[in-house]
């Protein structure tokens, strides 16, 4: 019996890594093609489907890979400048020319760089982070300690409730409702970088405060009487005792709300304007990775589709160091508090 | 004689409970004394401890009746009438309290003794030093723990910690100290340190302790009281309880015949 339980588990456990493994493996293998093309400077580009001209001798090459994407090239045939003009890959349709697929394309190339969604997602989630933690903690102190039993469960269960709307509604509510809002008092767009980072904001403040508020729940009663018996106030038996206590649980919930905002996809899509321009300002419209893989796979192939695995193993990896980093900085803090 | 507490026609009664959880409880804690409180489990020698600081304030609905009076500055107050929070703090500076399980905060070792001090105003650092180091001595634990007084206090032992939190009770100089069953989750060793710590503490407090171990009330305390189901059954001396109870309840329950 033992010995199964032990099997079953080692099974679940190991299945796992080589999921997460295969998942990256798929990734690269797709991305490779352009992985191999851009290198590392995809990372620092700001163009995403631009056409410059090449002027390298290396003729042979670019043809190759040229061919694997005419489709892209063909109605950015007319940008064939070195302007590193900006491009929405998204709006194909808009493009008047379509059918010249032959000679012009030869010295001709499409650039991919993921510069501008990467700092969408990286700004858009840090954003959400500084609006969400200190009202998910607010949020959180008020139901623990200082509502009274009677209001704290209602409102408990509305917040518990309120994490389990999808976030597509959050979207829709951005879209319509806070976004001409926020433009309304703040100014820019209705759909910007700032609408999309409170979004994702309010999003995970329900998830982060009740995740909060049940690890402050634990701790013992007798632990709070104790430093309220040495003549504590409330403020500070919060401070000196239910948020040590709780740390761990604590900072466990912000990185699950930071990993959730950092992959989000329908919520963002609606409000942060999906245009591959680099906000000047907070209020100027941009686009993140997921909203970027949304949006663009319907019409990518070659060298574009590749381009878009690229971004994913970006995300991937980006969330990965952020969730790692995160938790081995936590762990670190158990050891000194245990095993001192 | 002279008592620090004197408990007068005391009722207390929980939130939504049909009856009161005590009842027309008379008793005095004498200063530099030891008392307690004998009774088996559920007769509310919790109840009436937690009273004497006011602790149990911090959940809603609780109603008290009749007077429980604190010597302060020879003056009787009654501390059932305080009603604003830092009168509470005051009283719980005066009032201090030990648990049954060892309850060290999660911060170093001199930060938990040097906690209260802080709120007893106490700023310079030179003086919170040296009533950290004496607390810990009163509490014989200096000499154990004088080279590690940074580390995280929840690495000591269990023995070690309760008389942490007893450093942490004394290091404000409280009137009385409170013990709720001290030594239940201790080991015999830990718990003899213990015991011997509290005799020696009676030169500076009155103590207040409850236990459930006979022999721990007849060794240590001058009175005791003896409880049960919400009543005082019957308080006097400890010699005279132990030996010549008046009561057919208390003779029982400590010839080990019930509870
Ligand atoms: N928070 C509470 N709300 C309502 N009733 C309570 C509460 N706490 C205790 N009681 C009841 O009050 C009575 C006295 O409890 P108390 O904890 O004072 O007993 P005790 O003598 O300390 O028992 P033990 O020896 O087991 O610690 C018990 O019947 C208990 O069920
Ligand atoms: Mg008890």
């Amino acid at each position: 019996m033992e010995s199964v339980f032990k099997k079953l588990s080692l099974t679940s456990a190991t299945l796992i890594l080589l999921l997460l493994t295969s998942i990256f493996v798929v990734l690269f293998i797709y991305a490779k093609p352009a992985i191999d093309e851009f290198g590392l400077k995809f990372l620092t580009d700001p163009r995403w489907g631009v056409t410059v001209q090449v002027d390298t001798p290396k003729v042979d090459k670019q043809v190759a890979t040229t061919e694997q994407v005419t489709d892209e090239m063909a109605q950015n045939d007319n940008l064939q400048t070195e302007d590193l003009l900006l491009d929405d890959s998204s709006d194909n349709s808009d493009s008047l020319l379509t059918d010249d697929e032959d000679g012009s394309t030869a010295n001709t190339k499409e650039v991919y760089g993921g510069f501008v969604p990467i700092v969408g997602t990286v700004l858009s989630t840090i954003l959400a982070m500084l609006f969400a933690v200190p009202i998910a903690m607010g949020i959180a102190v008020f139901l623990s300690e200082i509502a009274h039993p009677l209001l704290a469960k209602p409102v408990g269960v509305a917040i518990e409730l309120l994490a389990a709307i999808p976030s597509i509604i959050y979207g829709m509510w951005g879209l319509f409702y806070f976004g001409p809002l926020v433009s309304k008092y703040v100014g820019g767009q209705s759909v910007s970088l700032l609408v999309a980072g409170l979004v994702l904001g309010v999003m995970i403040i329900p998830f982060m405060a009740s995740l909060t508020r049940d690890s402050m729940n634990t701790t013992p009663a007798v632990l709070k009487e104790s430093a309220y018996a040495m003549g504590a106030t409330k403020f500070e038996v919060i401070k000196d005792v239910i948020f040590p206590y709780a740390k761990q649980g604590i900072i466990g919930s912000i990185i699950l709300a930071l990993g959730r905002a950092l992959g989000e996809t329908m919520a963002v899509a609606f409000v942060i304007g999906g245009v591959f321009t680099f906000p000047k300002v907070v209020t100027d419209p941009t686009v993140s990775i997921p909203v970027v893989l949304a949006n663009s796979f319907a019409e990518s192939s070659g060298m574009s589709m590749s381009a878009l695995f690229y971004l994913a193993v970006v995300l991937f990896v980006l969330s990965f160091a952020v969730i790692s980093f995160a938790k081995f900085y936590f762990l670190r803090n158990k050891n000194e508090i245990f095993n001192k | 004689m002279k008592n620090v507490m004197e408990i007068k026609d005391f009722y207390f009664t929980y939130p939504k409970a049909p009856k009161p959880t005590l009842k027309n409880i008379n008793l005095n804690i004498e200063e530099n004394k030891i008392t307690a409180l004998i009774g088996p489990s559920g007769c509310g020698k919790s109840t009436l401890l937690r009273s004497l600081n006011r602790i149990q304030d911090l959940y809603p609905g609780n109603k008290y009746d009749g007077e429980i009076l604190l010597k302060i500055n020879d003056k009787m107050e009654n501390i059932l009438e305080y009603k604003k929070e830092n009168k509470l703090i005051e009283l719980r500076q005066r009032v201090g309290m030990i648990f049954q399980k060892p309850t060290p905060f999660p911060m170093s070792i001199f930060d938990n003794v040097a906690y209260g001090l802080k709120f007893a105003g106490i700023k310079s650092k030179s003086e919170i030093e040296g009533r950290v180091e004496k607390a810990l001595q009163g509490a014989a634990l200096w000499s154990e723990v004088k080279d590690r007084l940074k580390e995280s206090a929840l690495g000591m032992s269990g023995g070690q910690q309760q008389r942490l939190c007893i450093a942490r009770a004394i290091a404000v100089e409280p009137e009385v100290l409170l013990f709720d069953e001290p030594t239940s989750a201790l080991d015999p060793i830990s718990t003899a340190a213990i015991e011997e710590l509290v005799v020696e503490l009676k030169e500076r407090v009155s103590i207040a302790i409850v236990t459930h171990n006979m022999q721990q009330a007849s060794r240590i305390s001058d009175y005791t009281a003896f409880m049960y189901l919400g009543d005082l059954v019957e308080f006097g001396e400890t010699e005279q309880i132990f030996l010549n109870p008046k009561e057919k309840q208390t003779e029982d329950y400590i010839t080990g015949r019930f509870g």
